[in-house]
């Protein structure tokens, strides 16, 4: 991307979720936990231009390097994001996500009647299937619609 | 059966499934051998949803071990109506009893509860989830009737909640069995069931009409098609009047074909069916005192193994 082009600035250490799906950027907070009450700087664009994806967001989070771990579930909804960690200005490590076996407390069930939505004491936990993903608990499966059910 | 719990019927291996159908034949032919197995323990029964056979089949079949068992009484006049969670609820009850049976009307309770204690708990029938012991006691008759290789089975009615449609269709992809689901368009087999049986490669076929198989069955398994399943109440009689046998029905069907229903029945089997050979539903019924016997047997004997490994440690 040309500067004149550059609707978000760069920033110094941190990391920088790139190549996520247009209009997925507040769902990738959202899976992150991140509300902006941390105290660090988060930076948003929205459906800006991409030559691999059309339309891209972009989510940059300063001064926090994101784990593996952290960053893998959001493959559920942005399977072609790239995870740069940034120090002092330079990429030092640019990773793809990759799909987790099981995901914990981030969705809840779309599944009324299943017990994680009756009020217990209790984190959702879904396995990561072909083509969705299961609730570990009534065995519901979410395929396309994942993101409706973002829980955090 | 090395399991600590009864949840699903998709954790069972055949192996599992025929050592509980072994020891159950056992218990039939020499029940005085079982009578006071395991005097002295108590078997909580934890129905937070109204059942009458399902509830008197695990207290028989516990009293005949020897076993007292514990209940709650009515759920509306009980510390659940005082909004207690289902998880705080097992996790006191496990101090009053060496294992739980669990019926409850959400999906999933079985397993939250199994999370939440240390002691055997069964799957009674949780939601429209599952109901394994059902399955058990369905098996067990199967194979007695029939066997359990090389059988073709017609499941119909209401597929999509019918918890002993989901438990049975998952066991019966441990054997060699043709299954043939029956069922209007709205009433399917769900998504995560079905996902289920194409996992393991099992033979299946969906159907909206029983005529076009009938005659191929060996077994033909018939479930409730409830009211408040249809928005409508003449939908309802439209339907459910499709999935209504009676003896002249069976007529062009095998001599030879089993009729099954976990019961209670409302008028999808016509009573001069009850006439015929081939009602077996009574007697399935009956089967569950052996059948959860063997289960119980089996869940206290491992839990016990379990606990003496401890000790041992």
């Amino acid at each position: 991307m040309s500067d004149h082009e550059l609707r978000v600035s760069k920033i110094r250490d941190g990391t920088v979720i790139d190549h996520v799906e247009g209009g997925q950027a507040l769902n990738v907070l959202a899976i992150l936990g991140i509300d902006g009450s941390e105290g660090f700087g988060v930076s948003v664009g929205m459906n800006v231009p991409s030559d691999r994806l059309g339309r891209k967001d972009i989510v940059k989070v300063e001064e926090r390097e994101l784990s593996q771990s952290e960053v893998d579930v959001l493959s559920l909804i942005a399977p072609e994001a790239t995870i740069n960690i940034v120090r002092d200005f330079e990429v030092v490590e640019k990773n793809r996500v990759t799909r987790p076996d099981s995901v914990t407390g981030v969705l809840s069930c779309p599944n009324r009647n299943c017990i994680t939505n009756a009020g217990e004491p209790v984190e959702t936990r879904f396995d990561v299937v072909a083509d969705g993903v299961r609730c570990d608990y009534c065995s519901t499966i979410l395929r396309a619609d994942i993101a409706d059910h973002i829980d955090v | 059966m090395r399991q600590d719990h009864l949840i699903t019927a998709t954790q069972l291996s055949r192996d599992d499934i025929e050592a509980v159908l072994d020891r159950a034949r056992e218990v039939d032919d020499d029940p005085a051998a079982y009578a006071d197995r395991h005097a002295g323990r108590v078997l909580a029964l934890c129905f937070f949803e109204p059942s009458t056979r399902t509830r008197m089949s695990f207290d028989s079949a516990a009293k005949r071990l020897g076993i007292d068992t514990i209940g709650m009484g009515d759920v509306d006049s009980s510390s659940v109506s005082k909004g207690e969670s289902l998880s705080d609820t097992v996790r006191v009850i496990e101090g009053y009893a060496d294992a739980l049976v669990l019926r409850h009307p959400s999906e999933g309770a079985a397993t939250l509860a199994a999370e939440n204690v240390s002691v055997p708990v069964v799957n009674a029938g949780d939601g429209a989830g599952q109901h394994p012991s059902q399955t058990l006691l369905d098996l067990h008759t199967i194979r007695e009737n029939h066997g359990l290789d090389d059988l073709t089975i017609g499941i119909m009615g209401d597929l999509k909640y019918g918890r002993t449609v989901h438990s049975l269709a998952a066991a019966l992809t441990e054997f060699d069995a043709n299954q043939h689901f029956i069922s209007p368009e709205s009433l399917r087999l769900p998504r995560s069931v079905r996902f289920d049986l194409h996992e393991t490669g099992a033979q299946i076929r969906e159907h909206e009409e029983l005529d076009p198989v009938l005659n191929e069955l060996d077994v033909l398994y018939v479930t409730r098609i409830q009211k408040e399943r249809f928005p409508d109440e003449n939908e309802y009689h439209r339907v459910a009047g499709e999935y209504q046998i009676d003896a002249e029905t069976l007529e062009v069907a095998s001599d030879d074909l089993t009729v099954m229903h976990p019961l209670p029945r409302v008028d999808e089997i016509a009573p001069d069916v009850d006439e015929t050979d081939h009602a077996t539903y009574f007697e399935q019924a009956h089967n569950g005192i052996p059948v959860r016997m063997a289960l119980l047997d089996t869940l206290l004997e491992n839990a016990e193994a379990a606990e003496g490994a401890e000790v041992g440690r």
